[in-house]
């Protein structure tokens, strides 16, 4: 067996009295592309958050390539190859798309003063394969001709495709991606579904998905973990979870 | 109907501000205080003001239909062509600093004298647009660090004789470390809160300077503090110091005491030119993309491996040792510093000057600085409507270019494909 990429066991996080997430079980292998499902309000947005560190979890532990990183820092946990996107696009939108790749890739360049104000040899190099890194991935997600254009002015799709493009040049490991077929029309959606299996055959990363579009989720996923009301309910590969009686049970209520 | 009670509302604002403002006015007689009301003359102007507000109001959408329709001159039209512009600039910049080093030897000393002050205001103006314009930090207490900056050079001149130039470098370093003290607790602090904090930052800075009279003589100021030397030479008629030979004996020319006044806006020119560059080079490097990012959504940046603690405290420090620069000179230029130039209202009007030229725009900021220590000294009879005019000024701003004078434009990058 493959060791884990992510391996997460017994992960709990309380607001207060209410538990919003309660013993959750996830693990992720290498080059797996793995969904989280559940009615709305299940708790799966709670999961990302403390898996990316913006929430600490209240319980459990959080091992990410072997290592423990429940309580460190969000910007700590991206840098070791875990990024995140959101259900809303969080995309500088007054800023073009060429300088959302650049932000991105913050920690790759020579961020010392002097050396930047003097331009100096290293600087220049990182500073080009950053452009190059940057020129690379808005290609694969076809938005390369929008360049200098402002982010905030792309169409709704192609936002999403920059957002996604954005994590990728951090060249992170495991890919965290929250609802990203929200408000895409059916064909931008096969587009997606496209991307990420391309994603993990050509560049050899895992993604954690959370999506409604069931469709997607069944048709892409290796894995699939179904939480309802912060508690796992089942998990398996995609023909048995939807098989399961629990799972249409929580979907559609009882008979 | 609903329009014609705003433009009453408004007509009615007016007329009690104007009457508050300019209708009366107190008097000192002797030792007693007598109210007078303003003269027919000016009761006329405030009757005619209330009407155009009322006017105005009234018909703001066609006004502002009108407003829109004004044929816009096409700027671009009348410039060379992209790649012609590229050539042009390196050669427009020469002569522009040219310019501004030939300039002073052909105006009056008052003239010089306001150009030096506008420079200041341009340094003030580009270290604050750091901190407002490009990481979206709001300021309000930005003069603590110009005081910092004066008060370390008067302080280390008066106490140990240290030079101008060697107290520049440490005046901006000082500031920086204020900045950077002030930065760490305050930082986790959003939009108002933080604005507050930094207010009181400031007036705590004055008021320190204010009362600890023992080292910055309190309310009285440090005077008689050394003008910056030119590779030792001094701009006096006589050299203070023993053996010493000031400027115009060394040259061989007649003293004038303009050369003085020259020599300061020269060195201003030269700070001026040295900020700008410094922040230009700064917006293009990965730490002003930060910066600009940070402002644009806080919770991308974290999820992306920014450190936003250190990306918000450079801004900050940074912001803050532009203002010890511009401070340190301002003492060296004025000779006298109090706490009295050190009060809330300078901090308004640096940020004013960011919100006028556009925030995050060096042009707009530079246009901005002029325009806002010019219009006082050009409408010197109105001084005491100096805040009411600033206030009118900001206002048709925002109503018709809350974007500013000049925009911030985004850098063309070029792919290497």
């Amino acid at each position: 067996m493959s060791q884990l990429l992510l391996d997460v066991n017994g992960l709990t996080m309380r607001f207060g009295g209410l538990v919003a997430v309660n013993g959750v079980n996830l693990s992720v292998k290498n080059r797996q592309i793995v969904s989280i499902i559940g009615p709305n309000g299940a708790g799966k947005t709670t999961v990302f958050n403390c898996l990316s560190g913006f929430y600490i979890p209240s319980d459990g532990s959080v091992m990410f390539k072997g290592e423990q990183i429940a309580g460190l820092k969000d910007f700590q946990i991206s840098r070791k190859g875990l990024v995140r996107t959101f259900q809303h696009v969080r995309l500088f939108s007054k800023m073009t798309v060429i300088e959302n790749m650049l932000v991105a890739q913050h920690r790759h360049l020579n961020t010392n003063l002097l050396s930047g104000l003097f331009k100096t040899p290293s600087y220049r190099r990182l500073q080009d394969e950053a452009m190059d890194r940057a020129a690379y991935w808005l290609k694969e997600v076809d938005l390369l001709e929008f360049a200098n254009r402002e982010a905030g002015n792309l169409a709704y799709g192609q936002q999403r495709r920059l957002e996604i493009a954005r994590c990728m040049v951090t060249q992170p490991e495991l890919l965290l991606l929250d609802e990203p077929a929200a408000g895409l029309n059916p064909n931008e959606t096969k587009e997606l579904d496209e991307l990420i299996i391309q994603l993990r055959d050509e560049h050899e990363i895992s993604v954690l998905l959370i999506e409604h579009d069931m469709g997607l989720v069944m048709g892409i996923s290796d894995h699939i973990y179904v939480i309802a009301q912060g508690t796992p309910l089942a998990d398996g590969t995609p023909d048995e979870v939807k098989n399961n009686p629990d799972v249409i049970k929580a979907y559609l209520g009882e008979e | 109907m609903s329009k014609i009670y705003n433009a009453i509302f408004a007509a009615g604002i007016t007329f009690v501000l104007a009457c508050l403002m300019i209708g009366v006015k107190l008097n000192t007689e002797g030792t007693t205080l007598t109210v007078s009301g303003a003269s027919g003359e000016q009761w006329s102007w405030i009757v005619g003001g209330i009407v155009l507000v009322f006017l105005a109001q009234l018909f703001a959408d066609r006004i502002d239909t009108l407003f829109g329709k004004l044929p816009k001159p096409k700027i671009g039209a009348l410039l060379p062509a992209e790649e012609k512009r590229a050539t042009l600039k390196p050669w427009l910049l020469a002569a522009l600093i040219v310019g501004l080093l030939v300039w002073p030897f052909m105006v009056s000393r008052g003239a010089v004298d306001l150009a030096t002050l506008t420079l200041i205001y341009i340094m003030l103006g580009l270290g604050l647009n750091i901190v407002v314009g490009l990481a979206g930090l709001l300021d309000l207490g930005f003069v603590a660090f110009y005081a910092v900056g004066a008060y370390t050079y008067a302080l280390l001149s008066q106490y140990f004789g240290l030079s101008f130039w060697a107290c520049l470098p440490i005046a901006a370093g000082l500031a920086a470390t204020f900045g950077f003290i002030l930065g760490f607790p305050v930082l986790r602090l959003r939009g108002d809160y933080l604005a507050i904090v930094t207010l009181g930052f400031g007036e705590i800075i004055r008021i320190l300077l204010n009362n600890w009279t023992a080292l910055t003589g309190g309310p009285n100021g440090i005077s008689g503090i050394e003008k910056p030397t030119l590779f030792g030479l001094e701009f006096t008629r006589r050299a203070k110091e023993e053996g010493n030979v000031p400027f115009h004996e060394w040259m061989g020319i007649d003293y004038s005491s303009s050369y003085k006044v020259i020599f300061l806006y020269l060195i201003a020119v030269i700070l001026m030119l040295f900020v700008v560059y410094v922040i230009n080079r700064l917006t293009r490097m990965p730490i002003g993309r930060a910066w600009e990012a940070l402002r644009e959504d806080e919770i991308a940046c974290r999820s992306l491996g920014l450190n936003r603690t250190i990306i918000k405290l450079s801004a900050f420090t940074l912001g803050a040792s532009t203002a010890g620069f511009a401070g340190a000179f301002f003492a060296a230029r004025q000779g006298f510093i109090s706490p009295e130039s050190f009060i809330f209202i300078e901090s308004a009007i640096i940020l004013a000057i960011v919100v006028l030229g556009g925030m995050g725009s060096q042009i707009g900021v530079i246009l901005a600085a002029i325009v806002m220590t010019i219009l006082p000294e050009l409408a010197r009879e109105f001084s005491e409507y100096r805040m009411l005019l600033f206030g009118l000024l900001m206002v048709v701003m925002m109503r018709w270019r809350p974007q500013g004078l000049v925009p911030m434009k985004r850098p063309h990058l070029e792919l290497n494909q």
